[in-house]
């Protein structure tokens, strides 16, 4: 009843927070992922690169189980997620990439019910509410209806009900589309402050390449297909580039990236 | 505080009992949130009631048959059915809020929930029928009044009966949702669904009289289940048992439901195959 890593791993290697293994994915006739596979390790932050269409939700979709893998395995902390989803899914925090919050309902409310829907009961969820609001700066605005408060704030009462359940790996679909500058950033610096700080595993995806800091991993996803996936001073360096944007370019343009299929 | 790496596997009976509370409590909050829904599903039935029966009550004579013992009105015998279709309408609307809540990207939070997924699912139909009742019992209270006055045990025995019923039509509703991939086929789910199954069945007319007018139409109204629906809670607001319509609810009721969940399984069901909750890739 312990966390052991399954059997055929290494055991003095740490369990990754996300191991996607083989993943390919297909929509009829389209190919959305192709043979997709990394892991990335607890305590970091991963910036998932990808241009619209790139299969970045498509791989969300497969991590939170929305979706069935076709083929191959995704594993958060040596969880399965097809096989064992209720272990996987409770370690796992998501914000999705369309808005999910019940805009009819207090922001107080909708961390309740979120809270009931991971087995958490009203005063638990209300204490631990609070704290995360007052984290974000919201703790004046539990009462207000998620109608009546802005883009950014919805955003990050969305990160905070993804907390909510004490995740270990948290998963964000470009979660700062739609908003202003100065709200972009704060979210940003909030998530990072996650890591750092309570040592969340965090997998970020975005098409911004102004959102990828020199400390991150970064995994290069076009067209379903994996194009890179290292530190980000060592993709530079492969790419023998100077910018994330310049080494994205490269890559995407690049002739692995055509033989697959071109552009 | 994420570092609980020495986690209890698997969700204790009381986590079970906060995720059903929970879910019942977003749905009151939603139903009382849309005052306009309440209003709607009490008047609908209210309208068949005074003005539909009024008119026809002259037209329709009723003959004495079970479970009445005595010659009854007109708006005596489709109480039972407007009870029934205050049911389906709001199983179909329970229907459409998955479709909405789909479309809006409030379903993946549901769905994200470490619990079951057969399991959730039933919690949002047990919401559902809660729901239903406290419809049904304002609807009773009102026509209390225009004299559809059931004998007073009756209020107690018809409970289970829309229990089970409100259960088979959510499901209903349930497996029409996971079917729909946008909001605006709804309109035709109603069209398709509501209405043929509300007049090929006997809450308008005894079926006795339809088999007079046509026996093929007789057969369709007998294997409807609204039919068993009314029926069952006909029998049940008199105190009395429709053997039959409750083995039909309570097929119905686990046939629609495997198939709800079967089609919300990520792995079998159709909402992946539709591209997913949230219809986008």
């Amino acid at each position: 009843m312990t966390d052991d890593p399954p059997a055929g791993r290494p055991a003095v290697q740490p369990v990754p927070a996300l191991a996607v293994e083989g993943v390919s994915h297909a929509y009829g006739r389209r190919q959305a992922l192709a043979d997709v596979t990394f892991a990335i390790a607890p305590s970091s932050f991963t910036v998932l690169l990808g241009l619209n269409g790139a299969g970045k939700s498509t791989l969300f979709s497969l991590v939170t189980r929305l979706f069935a893998t076709q083929r191959g395995a995704i594993r958060i902390f040596g969880h399965d997620v097809a096989r064992e989803p209720g272990e996987a899914l409770r370690i796992l925090g998501v914000v999705f990439q369309p808005r999910t919050l019940d805009l009819d309902l207090s922001v107080m409310q909708n961390l309740i019910y979120h809270a009931a829907l991971h087995g958490i009961g009203k005063r638990e969820a209300r204490e631990r509410a609070s704290s995360e609001l007052a984290r974000i700066g919201l703790a004046d605005r539990l009462h207000d209806k998620v109608r009546d408060v802005s883009g950014g704030q919805m955003r990050r009462v969305e990160i905070a009900r993804a907390l909510l359940h004490r995740p270990r790996l948290l998963v964000l679909d470009e979660p700062t589309v739609g908003l202003d500058i100065k709200a972009r950033a704060d979210i940003l610096a909030h998530v990072r402050g996650l890591v750092a700080q309570e040592g969340v595993c965090v997998l970020w995806a975005t098409h911004l390449v102004d959102e990828i800091a020199d400390t991150d991993d970064l995994i290069v996803l076009h067209q379903g297909r994996m194009l890179a996936h290292a530190p980000v001073p060592d993709v530079l360096a492969q790419t023998a580039e100077k910018s994330a944007r310049a080494a994205f370019t490269r890559l995407t343009s690049g002739p692995e990236c055509e033989a697959g299929s071109p552009t | 505080m994420t570092m609980q790496l020495a986690q209890r596997r698997g969700f204790s009976l009381a986590q079970y009992a906060i995720c059903l509370k929970g879910i019942i409590w977003r749905e009151a909050l939603r139903f009382l949130h849309q005052r306009e829904r309440f209003v709607s599903a009490l008047v609908r039935p209210l309208v068949w009631l005074f003005i539909f029966a009024a008119g026809f009550r002259q037209v329709l004579g009723i003959s004495i048959i079970p479970p009445y013992d005595t010659y009854i009105l007109y708006e005596v015998y489709i109480a039972p059915g407007l009870i029934a279709m205050i049911q389906l309408f709001n199983g179909m609307l329970l229907s459409l809020s998955m479709v909405y809540d789909r479309e809006m990207g409030n379903m993946r939070t549901l769905l994200v929930s470490p619990l079951p997924r057969w399991y959730l699912l039933s919690c949002k139909l047990i919401a559902g029928t809660a729901v239903s009742l406290f419809q049904v019992y304002a609807f009773l209270a009102i026509a209390w009044f225009w004299d559809i006055e059931p004998p007073l045990i009756g209020y107690l025995t018809v409970i289970p009966a829309l229990i089970l019923s409100g259960l088979m039509l959510g499901a209903l509703g349930m497996l029409v949702s996971s079917l729909i991939k946008q909001l605006e086929n709804f309109a035709g789910v109603m069209n398709f669904v509501i209405f043929p199954m509300f007049f090929a069945s006997s809450a308008l007319y005894p079926l006795w009289r339809v088999q007079e007018a046509s026996p093929l139409l007789y057969d369709v109204c007998r294997m409807n289940p609204f039919t068993h629906a009314t029926e069952l809670i006909r029998f049940a607001l008199y105190a009395k048992i429709n053997w039959e319509s409750l083995a039909v609810v309570c097929g119905c009721l686990a046939v629609f439901m495997v198939g709800a969940i079967l089609a919300y399984d990520p792995s079998r069901g159709f909402v992946a195959r539709r591209g997913g909750p949230g219809g986008e890739t």
